[in-house]
C-alpha cells in the first residue's frame, strides 16, 4: 500500500510486529515502519472495537497507539524504531500493570 | 425586537439546566452565552453527582443536595430519551477514601452531621480497608478506609451539556452564542438585555453566567459574592475497568479514561495549570493506586470553580427589579436535576419553594442593631 520516496540510507534495523520479524529503514517511526510493512491497523479503539491506522503522523491524533516493547498506548509516530524492538497491536483499553 | 418569556445569561450547566426546564413547561426561552474564551466550569469539571460530605456547615444545602441526587436517576432517563444522547449516568454508590486516623474520625463527624441534617435521609457507611478492598481490589494498604454512600454517582459532564443543549433544541429554546451584554434594562414592559445579538426582551431574566453573575447582578440591583477557586485535573491513557464507582479523587470514565483531580487554588481569573500542584494531585493518586505511576498522561487542566463566602448556592429574586432571578453555585452536575426541575418551577412562579429561600445572599448580611 505504501512506498518510500527516498531509497538513500541503507541502514536497517530488524523489528517484530505482532511476532513476525521485518527489515526496516533506521531512523523512522515505528507508525512509518508499520505502514510500510503493510499492516491494515496498528489498534482497536476501546469504545467500539474499531480497526484503525496512524492518522496525522505528527503526535497530534493518537490515532497510531500500539504497545511498544511491552508498553501500552504509544503514539507509535512518535517513537522510532530500534533493533529488536518488540512492536504489537493496542487492543482496546490498555492492561494495568501492576509493580514488580 | 426578539421577545422571549425569559432570557437566561449563560449557557453552561446550570444555564442550560434551566433554560431545559422553561422550555418543558412550554415557556419561550433566550440563552444568552458567552463565547469560547468565556471560563467555563461546565467544560472543566469531574461529573461527580454527589451527596456525602455537602452542607455539614448548612443544613439547607444538605437536604438539597440529596433531593438532588434523588432526582437524577428519573432526570437521566429524561433527558437521554428526549436528547437521543447517552450521557453514563451511574448511581453506582461513591467513597471517600481517608489515609490517617486523624482523617477518619473528622469525616465520621462530618458524615454523622449530614445524616442528623437530613433526618436520616442521607445514608453512608464507614469501610475499613478490608471492605473497600472487597469492592475496589486495586486499593493501596496506604488507605486506612473510605466513606461510602450509595446515593452517590456519576456522570460525563461534557455528554450532559450536550444532552442540555439537544434538549433545549428540541423544546425550541433560542440559543445565542458569542453574546457580551453591555445593559440590562428593567422596564415596566419587561427586561431588555443589550447583547451582540441586540436587543433580546422577555418578562423574566434568569444570571446563571458564574462568574459573571457578579457583574450582571450589579446591572439588576443584586449583590452576588462570589469567590473563585482553580481546580486541576489530570487525564490518563484508557485503561481497562478497574473503578467501578467514583471517588472524590480518582475517577474512571466508562470509556476507559481515568481523571485524578481534587485541588483548590486562590489564584484569581486564571485557568492554567502548575507543575508543583499537579505534582501534589499524582502523588496523592499514586499513593490510592501505586500502579498509577506506571500510566501515561494525556492531558491536564484547570478550571474555575464559582464559589460563595459559604460555599453553598446562591438562589435569588431582585427585590429591586422583581423578576431578575440570579443562580450561582458549584454543583452544576448534582443541581442539574434541581434546576431543571423545581429551581425551574419556582423561577416560572408555578410552585412556592420554601427551601429555596434559604439560599438568598440574605444569610451574607450582617444584621444592623
Amino acid at each position: 500500500m505504501f512506498r518510500r520516496i527516498e531509497q538513500t540510507g541503507s541502514d536497517s534495523v530488524t523489528v517484530r510486529i505482532d511476532n513476525r520479524e521485518f527489515q526496516v529503514p533506521a531512523g523512522i517511526s515505528v507508525a512509518a515502519a508499520v505502514l510500510l510493512c503493510g499492516f491494515r491497523k496498528v489498534r482497536n479503539t476501546p469504545v467500539t472495537d474499531s480497526p484503525r491506522l496512524p492518522y496525522c503522523m505528527m503526535g497530534i491524533c493518537f490515532d497510531c497507539l500500539m504497545c511498544i516493547d511491552g508498553v501500552p498506548n504509544q503514539q507509535a509516530c512518535q517513537v522510532e524504531v530500534r533493533d529488536n524492538m518488540a512492536i504489537d497491536y493496542q487492543r482496546g483499553a490498555a492492561e494495568l500493570l501492576q509493580q514488580e | 425586537m426578539k421577545d422571549f418569556d425569559f432570557i437566561v445569561v449563560g449557557g453552561g450547566l446550570v444555564g442550560c439546566s434551566i433554560a431545559y426546564g422553561l422550555a418543558r413547561q412550554k415557556h419561550r426561552v433566550a440563552v444568552l452565552d458567552g463565547g469560547d474564551r468565556s471560563f467555563r466550569a461546565s467544560r472543566g469539571n469531574f461529573g461527580l453527582v454527589w451527596v456525602q460530605g455537602k452542607g455539614a456547615n448548612f443544613a439547607p444545602y444538605a437536604r438539597w443536595t440529596g433531593q438532588a441526587a434523588n432526582l437524577w436517576p428519573h432526570f437521566a432517563e429524561q433527558l437521554t430519551a428526549e436528547s437521543g444522547i447517552e450521557i453514563d449516568y451511574q448511581r453506582s454508590g461513591g467513597m471517600h477514601f481517608c489515609l490517617q486516623e486523624q482523617e477518619w474520625d473528622e469525616r465520621v463527624s462530618e458524615m454523622e452531621l449530614i445524616r442528623q441534617h437530613t433526618d436520616g435521609m442521607f445514608e453512608y457507611e464507614m469501610l475499613g480497608h478490608d471492605q473497600v478492598k472487597a469492592l475496589i481490589p486495586q486499593i493501596s494498604s496506604n488507605v486506612l478506609g473510605a466513606s461510602y454512600s450509595t446515593q452517590d454517582g456519576h456522570v460525563n459532564p461534557l455528554y450532559l451539556l450536550q444532552a442540555l443543549q439537544q434538549g433545549m433544541d428540541c423544546h425550541q429554546v433560542r440559543y445565542f452564542p458569542n453574546q457580551v451584554i453591555d445593559k440590562i434594562e428593567a422596564r415596566q414592559d419587561g427586561f431588555h438585555a443589550h447583547a451582540t445579538e441586540g436587543v433580546v426582551s422577555a418578562g423574566k431574566i434568569v444570571l446563571c453566567a458564574g462568574l459573571g453573575n457578579r457583574g450582571l447582578g450589579d446591572m439588576l440591583g443584586m449583590d452576588i459574592p462570589l469567590v473563585v477557586d482553580r481546580g486541576q485535573i489530570m487525564i490518563t491513557e484508557r485503561l481497562q475497568p478497574f473503578l467501578n464507582l467514583p471517588t472524590l479523587h480518582v475517577r474512571q470514565t466508562a470509556e476507559g479514561t481515568v481523571q485524578i483531580g481534587y485541588s483548590h487554588e486562590d489564584v484569581g481569573l486564571d485557568d492554567g495549570t502548575s507543575p508543583s500542584v499537579l505534582k501534589k494531585i499524582a502523588r496523592r493518586a499514586v499513593t490510592m493506586f501505586p500502579f498509577l505511576q506506571r500510566v501515561r498522561l494525556v492531558r491536564a487542566w484547570g478550571a474555575l470553580r464559582i464559589m460563595t463566602p459559604d460555599n453553598n448556592p446562591i438562589y435569588q429574586q431582585s427585590a429591586e427589579c422583581p423578576g431578575a432571578f440570579t443562580v450561582t453555585c458549584h454543583s452544576g452536575v448534582t443541581l442539574s436535576a434541581m434546576h431543571a426541575g423545581p429551581v425551574a418551577e419556582w423561577i416560572a412562579g408555578r410552585a412556592e419553594h420554601n427551601q429555596i429561600n434559604h439560599f438568598s445572599t440574605d444569610r451574607f448580611n450582617v444584621s444592623q442593631n
